[in-house]
């Protein structure tokens, strides 16, 4: 009898955290927006922040660009020959990658590799006191500290997002054309009819901003308020790269039903 | 000088969760004194920083800072009256993603408008001030522990405050450190005519810089004497802290059950 009050108990005070902590962020991205336009004429802290989200995701986002683009090509040239259209290829997986698999799997390397280190980083600073040290001289750390970040995040992974598919489209003409030997004609030729760049390129990117708001914020904030241990710090990275991960999923469905749904 | 003491608390209650740290607590300091402040570990000398800077705020009483409350201040004059407190955090807390000039550069460029050429005359004047000059172009991981926190000295007095405050700034020091620190502290606030909080452990430091020594017990200021005062003094309390005994009144066993009942007892 006991153990079933016990887990209404422990599963009350899991919801009133999980709620707390989303108040908690909710307070936090309001805080940050607060201080975010003051400081865009700050460009060098930006700029600064953009090269270590940014650039340096640019080797792990191409290489697996090229290669989800070349497992594309090889699963898509499977399928589409039994129905005799290989030459829609490139279509097929232009819009794939411009849709769907370029915001979406660069938004979760981005997650995995700038997300991570930004809450580390900050986890760390919080826990060395470098946070309170510049509040004690008067610098406001969410303006010199969060704000670039979050809007390297904003700025870096669209980019990345659409270097990814330009890889991905790469790859699949590696294996499409070169390898399989699909005409190479075909291949841009359709993709250029069936890519539209409002609908597919724009919504790609859009999804892409939303995905390096969400992405940013969650890392930013799981530094912020990671507790001031080794411990703490390892458990806020993990989790921004595990809550990064399924608000990026959420989020691609809800806004794949808005932009695309009834298009046709 | 005025008369008016730079830090006043009145009647001071304040804690985290439930457990008031700091329960009925006075302190007055006037303008140019060093005082150092003790007390066990968790008694409340951190928590007392953190109300001085308006890190936090109390749960009732007073705190004043010249002349300014610190309950009802907005943040604008709260970071107004930030500018003017330094604070040496206990391990120096410099950003490590910056140089050692760059971090004694760091409030100029953020908090002025000093051009780059002023601001390297300043930030090399702060650094022959705690004698590491040539360290100028280290990053923080090339420091030791000693050059690290004079560094963070000369950050911490970079817009010339007009209040210092040190957190355990003789923890984990060599014996050499320690003393350059202590010498140091008590220099800058001869020179720049500060007024400064050492909260410390370092009884015999602490006899040799300060002007008065306030010990902190159970909440409140449990003794406020000179450091010939504390030197002469026979209270068991202030006697345990010199001699550093490990049992007195303050004891040295956690509160527990008996030894022999809980050896005896079952798992």
């Amino acid at each position: 009898m006991m153990n079933v009050l016990d887990l209404i108990e422990g599963l009350g005070a899991s919801i009133t955290g999980s709620l707390k902590r989303l108040g908690l962020l909710a307070r936090f991205f309001i805080n940050l927006l607060r201080v975010i336009a003051p400081m865009l004429k700050r460009v060098d802290l930006h700029i600064k922040q953009i090269y270590f989200v940014g650039v340096r995701s640019l080797a792990i986002t191409i290489v697996s660009g090229l290669f989800v683009g070349m497992v594309l090509a090889v699963q898509g040239y499977e399928v589409l020959q039994r129905f005799g259209s290989v030459e829609s290829l490139g279509s097929l997986v232009a819009l794939s990658l411009v849709r769907e698999l370029g915001p979406v799997v660069a938004a979760l390397l981005f997650a995995g590799r700038a997300g991570s280190a930004m809450t580390a980083e900050i986890g760390l600073m919080v826990a060395t006191e470098q946070i309170a040290a510049m509040d004690m001289m008067a610098v406001n750390p969410m303006a010199r500290v969060i704000a670039p970040r979050f809007v390297a995040s904003i700025i870096a992974l669209p980019i990345l997002a659409m270097i990814f598919s330009t890889a991905g489209i790469i790859g699949s003409y590696m294996v499409g054309v070169e390898l399989i030997g699909i005409d190479s004609g075909a291949f841009w030729s359709q993709m250029r009819v069936s890519v539209d760049f409002r609908v597919d390129v724009l919504n790609g990117l859009y999804k892409a901003i939303v995905f390096g708001i969400a992405v940013g914020l969650l890392s930013v904030f799981e530094g912020y308020y990671s507790a001031p241990t080794a411990e703490g710090v390892s458990s806020a990275t993990t989790r921004t790269v595990v809550i990064s991960s399924l608000t990026i999923l959420v989020l691609d469905f809800v806004l794949t039903v808005l932009m695309f749904r009834g298009l046709n | 000088m005025s008369s008016q003491p730079l830090i006043e608390l009145t009647d001071v209650r304040f804690g985290y969760g439930e457990r008031p740290v700091l329960d009925g607590f006075h302190l007055s300091v006037p303008k140019g004194q060093i005082v150092a402040v003790m007390g066990g570990s968790g008694g409340g000398k951190t928590s007392l920083l953190s109300l001085i800077s308006g890190r936090n705020t109390a749960w009732s009483g007073e705190v004043n800072i010249d002349g300014h409350n610190m309950s009802g201040l907005s943040p604008k004059k709260l970071y107004a009256l930030r500018s003017r407190m330094g604070m040496l955090f206990q391990f120096g807390a410099l950003f490590t993603d910056m140089s050692v000039y760059d971090n004694i550069a760091f409030p100029y460029r953020e908090k002025t408008d000093l051009p780059e050429p002023i601001i390297r005359d300043l930030v090399l004047m702060k650094l022959q001030a705690v004698g590491l000059r040539g360290a100028a172009h280290f990053m923080p991981h090339e420091l030791s522990g000693g050059m690290a926190r004079r560094v963070a000295l000369a950050r911490a007095i970079a817009l010339d405050p007009m209040l210092m405050m040190y957190d355990e700034p003789f923890t984990g020091l060599d014996p050499i450190s320690v003393g350059v620190v202590a010498q140091l502290i008590r220099k800058l606030n001869q020179t720049f005519g500060l007024t400064s909080i050492i909260v410390t452990h370092d009884l015999t430091e602490s006899l040799r810089i300060a002007d008065r020594v306030v010990i902190i017990s159970q909440g409140k200021v449990y003794r406020d004497l000179s450091p010939q005062e504390v030197r002469e003094s026979q209270d068991s309390f202030i006697r345990q802290f010199a001699d550093g005994l490990p049992d007195g009144p303050v004891p040295f066993h956690h509160v527990a059950r008996p030894y022999a009942e809980q050896l005896l007892s079952e798992l």
